[in-house]
Order: C-alpha cells, then structure tokens, then sequence
C-alpha cells in the first residue's frame, strides 16, 4: 500500500505494510538510519522523532497514522548538521557510546523550539522520556543550557 | 505491527461508526496507540482487521467550556490538558494526573479518552477524571448518550464500550465553582513500564467552614477504578480537618481489597501509602478550595 508523506521537508511516497512502525518506514523504506530502535515498547526514546512539529516514538506510531504529515528525523534538523543543539552537544563531547542520542536530541530541540531557555527542572521533565544507558545525562542537561545560550 | 490491514482516519463520528460496522467486530478504534499498539505486537490481543483512528476528528481535537461543563474531545491529547489553563482551574486533579502519565514523547500521542476507554484500574487520568464526577459520551449506530465515566468499568481492561463498534467521543465535567479544589497524587517507583502502587484524587467543596461535597477516586484498589463514595460521604457535614480525613481513610481501607504484587509493592505498603497520602491529598485539596477565586 502507497502512503504518502513528508520527510525533512521532501513528500515520499512509500510502499509499505500499513502496520509498519514509522520507525522502520524512517529506516529501512527511506533510508534515514539515524533514527535508532531500542526497546520497540515506547520506552526508551532511542526511536524519537518530530511528528507535525511534536516529539513522539517512531516505534509506537504506524506509518499509516502518519500518512499526509510531516515527520522531521535527525538529519533534517540541519543540512550540515550544525543545528545549534548538535553544535553544543559537539562541543560539550555528549555521547558516549552515542546509542541514545539522536533521540536525546530530537527531544531537546522540541524542548527549545517551546521554550528557548529552560530551567533545570524544564530540561529534567522534558528529558524524563529519554533513557540513556552510559548515563550522559549531565552532559545532556549543560548541553541544553549551552544551545540556549548560543541561540539567545 | 499487529498485523491489521486497513487503517482508517475517518473525519466524522458517523463516517467512524459507519467503519467500524463495516467491519463487524473486526476493527478496533484506536486513539493515539500508547496502548493497543504496543499491546497488539507483543500478542497481547488477537489481531484485528482494520484500526478506526478517532483521534483526527474535525471538532474533537479541542477543549471547551460550555453550558455543559468542560467539554474533552477524544482526540485531546494529555499534553494538551496539562497545558489548558481552564482545565488547571476547573480541574486541578485532571491535569495533575494526565502530568504523570508515561513521558513527554506518550503524553505527545496518548489521549485522556484512550485511557479512559482502556479501562484499567488505575489508569491515572482516570482517577483524575473520576474524581471530578466526569462524564463520558458514547456514540453508536443508535445514537449518543452521556454516562457517567464510573459506570463505564466492568472489570480490568473491561469497558461498557464497544470497542469495536462504539466511541468514547467526549468527556465532560463540570467547573470548579466558589469553595472547590481538587488534588491527585501518585504512588509510583520511577518510570518505565511500571503500574502505580496508588493513584488517588479528591475534590472538595466547602462551604462555611464545612464540606459540602466531595468524592474520592482510587486505584488499584479492586478489578476497576473506584469511586469511593462510602469514603467521601463520610466527609461531608464537618470541616475538612486531619480527624475527618482519617475518617474516611478507614472507611477506605475497609473496602478495598489491596492486592501484593511480586514485583511493585505488598498490601501493607499500599494500605500504608493511602493512609500517609490520601489525607494529604485531602488538605491539598481543601486547601485549593479555599484559595479558590
Ligand atoms: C511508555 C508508556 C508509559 C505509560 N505510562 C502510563 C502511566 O503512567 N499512566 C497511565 O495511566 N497510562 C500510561 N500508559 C498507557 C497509555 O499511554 C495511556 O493509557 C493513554 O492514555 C492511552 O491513550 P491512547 O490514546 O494512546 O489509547 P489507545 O492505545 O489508542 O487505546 C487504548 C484502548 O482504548 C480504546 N480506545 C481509544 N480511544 C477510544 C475512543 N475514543 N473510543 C473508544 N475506545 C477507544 C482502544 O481500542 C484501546 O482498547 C503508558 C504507555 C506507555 C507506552
Ligand atoms: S525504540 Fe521507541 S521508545 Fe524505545
Ligand atoms: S550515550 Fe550510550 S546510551 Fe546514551
């Protein structure tokens, strides 16, 4: 079946399973691997991405309840990849084994497009959904307070 | 995913219903998927042929304030109730539970009325909802009617609501009015794909020192979310102090079966917990009533 969507800006057409997690569609029909799976249980955060402006788990959402919406994943956050958020997390050496952090990522810049300077406890709520398993989670929050700074 | 073949996005509540008969038991009306999804690939459910997606509907999306209260949309969202000042006024305890719920990225997608519909024993907006004496609108080939959401539960993950071939499409509760509060609270170990050991909420209304009315709202405590209402009659005729509380802590505790689960808490946890928190909620609850405009 053909759903039609747009990613990063660009409408695809998709042949696809309409039970297909967004998840997969993102990764293996458009290619766009930096959209990672981690528990495929709407857990962890690893899967996040932009559904029409929002940050939501790609695992958890068809591909068929996305169809004529715009899905924005990490590597249409910038065409360079120097979107200040991932500017900061260069220069503050975030990842460790990384796994976790394009979801890291995609709940931050969501975080700062609704509120461009956030408080500890803002950073705090609006991560809770991101699990980290190397425990980067400092680094996550001065990461944020950085982009703040550098974008205001 | 589930192995459906046909998602459907109906733009009316009749275009829905008119699906979901299409189909005769073989659909399933879906919200934002938080739980039937995750549900139906781990094989929880038989798979179905087709999904009804009702979160999309025109008019549905929103919160109002009308003559009948304020009015919740099923395609309303728990973000959105957490952000709706009216809601936070009127409500207190609706928002503060749908607060808890999973994280940021589900409270994005879940929906107020998915929870409701799903018919857990301690779904927290829920409680939240049942405590405010919240309705809920069913629509179905014969019509719609409003019911209240108590009488909606009939066992755990059991609703009045045919889900296959009737929608929740609305709730409704009415305005906290001069002298009202409410207040929730949960229980919880920290996040993941935990069940609450409590989730519990109150509203108040007090009038001259004295409580005019109120009810209580629990859960787990049995197979569907309580309205404890032997609790909060107790409370009603007597100022809202920490004596009457306990009082109707007891009233609580002598009908509700707690249950020990291996790996959340034990049944004197759970009985210590609502004696620790449910005068709390009470005094919060009071409190906000007094504050009250
Ligand atoms: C990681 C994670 C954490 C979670 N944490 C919590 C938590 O802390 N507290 C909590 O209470 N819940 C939690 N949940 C469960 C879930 O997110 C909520 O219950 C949510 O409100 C369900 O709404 P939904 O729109 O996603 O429902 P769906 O999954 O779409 O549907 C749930 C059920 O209701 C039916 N249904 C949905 N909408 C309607 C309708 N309008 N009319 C008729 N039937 C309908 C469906 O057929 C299904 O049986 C969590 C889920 C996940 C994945
Ligand atoms: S892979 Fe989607 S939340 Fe873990
Ligand atoms: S950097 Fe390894 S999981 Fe987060």
């Amino acid at each position: 079946m053909a759903i039609e969507l747009t990613i990063n800006g660009q409408a695809v057409s998709l042949d696809v399973e309409p039970d297909m997690p967004l998840l997969w569609a993102i990764r293996d029909l458009a290619g766009l691997t930096g959209t990672k799976f981690g528990c495929g249980k709407a857990l962890c955060g690893a899967c996040n991405v932009h559904l029409d402006g929002q940050v939501m788990r790609s695992c958890a959402i068809p591909v068929s309840a996305a169809a004529g919406r715009k899905v924005t994943t990490i590597e249409g956050l910038a065409a360079d990849g120097n979107h200040p958020v991932q500017v900061a997390w260069r220069e503050l050496n975030v990842a460790q084994c990384g796994y976790c952090q394009s979801g890291q990522i995609m709940s931050a810049v969501a975080l700062l497009e609704r509120n461009p300077n956030p408080s500890d406890d803002d950073i705090d709520a609006a991560m809770s959904g991101n699990i980290c398993r190397c425990g980067t989670y400092t680094r996550i929050r001065q990461a944020i307070h950085k982009a703040a700074e550098d974008r205001s | 995913m589930g192995g459906w073949k046909n998602y459907h996005t109906p733009a009316t509540v009749e275009e829905a219903i008119d699906v979901l008969h299409g189909y005769d038991g073989r659909a399933r009306v879906i919200g934002g998927g938080t739980d039937l999804l995750v549900e139906t690939r781990r094989g929880l459910r038989r798979p179905y042929e087709a999904m009804v997606d009702v979160s999309r509907i025109a008019g549905l999306n929103t919160i109002s304030q009308t003559d009948d209260g304020i009015v919740i949309g099923c395609g309303v969202t728990h973000t959105e109730i957490v952000n709706d000042e009216r809601i936070m006024r009127h409500g207190q305890c609706l928002a503060e539970s749908c607060s808890v719920i999973g994280g940021p990225q589900v409270r994005n997608v879940g929906t107020l009325a998915g929870n409701v519909a799903h018919a857990l024993p301690a779904g927290d907006g829920t409680i939240g909802l049942l405590a405010l004496r919240g309705e809920v609108e069913i629509a179905g080939a014969s019509g719609r009617r409003w019911v209240p959401a108590k009488d909606t539960f009939i066992g755990p993950g059991k609703s009045v609501i045919d889900r296959h071939r009737e929608v929740l499409t609305r709730m409704r509760f009415e305005p906290a009015g001069n002298g009202e509060g409410s207040a929730f609270h949960r229980v919880m170990r920290p996040q993941g794909l935990c069940l609450p050991i409590i989730s519990m909420a109150a509203r108040l209304k007090i009038d001259g020192g004295s409580i005019t009315a109120a009810s209580i709202s629990m859960g787990p405590v049995g197979p569907v979310p309580w309205f404890a209402e032997p609790a909060a009659k107790a409370l009603v005729g007597g100022p809202p102090s920490q004596e009457r509380f306990e009082k109707a802590v007891a009233i609580v505790l002598a009908n509700v079966t707690l249950r020990t689960s291996k790996y959340r808490a034990t049944e004197e946890y759970r009985s210590a917990m609502i004696r620790t928190y449910l005068p709390l909620i009470l005094a919060a609850a009071a409190e906000r009533a007094g504050a009250a405009r």
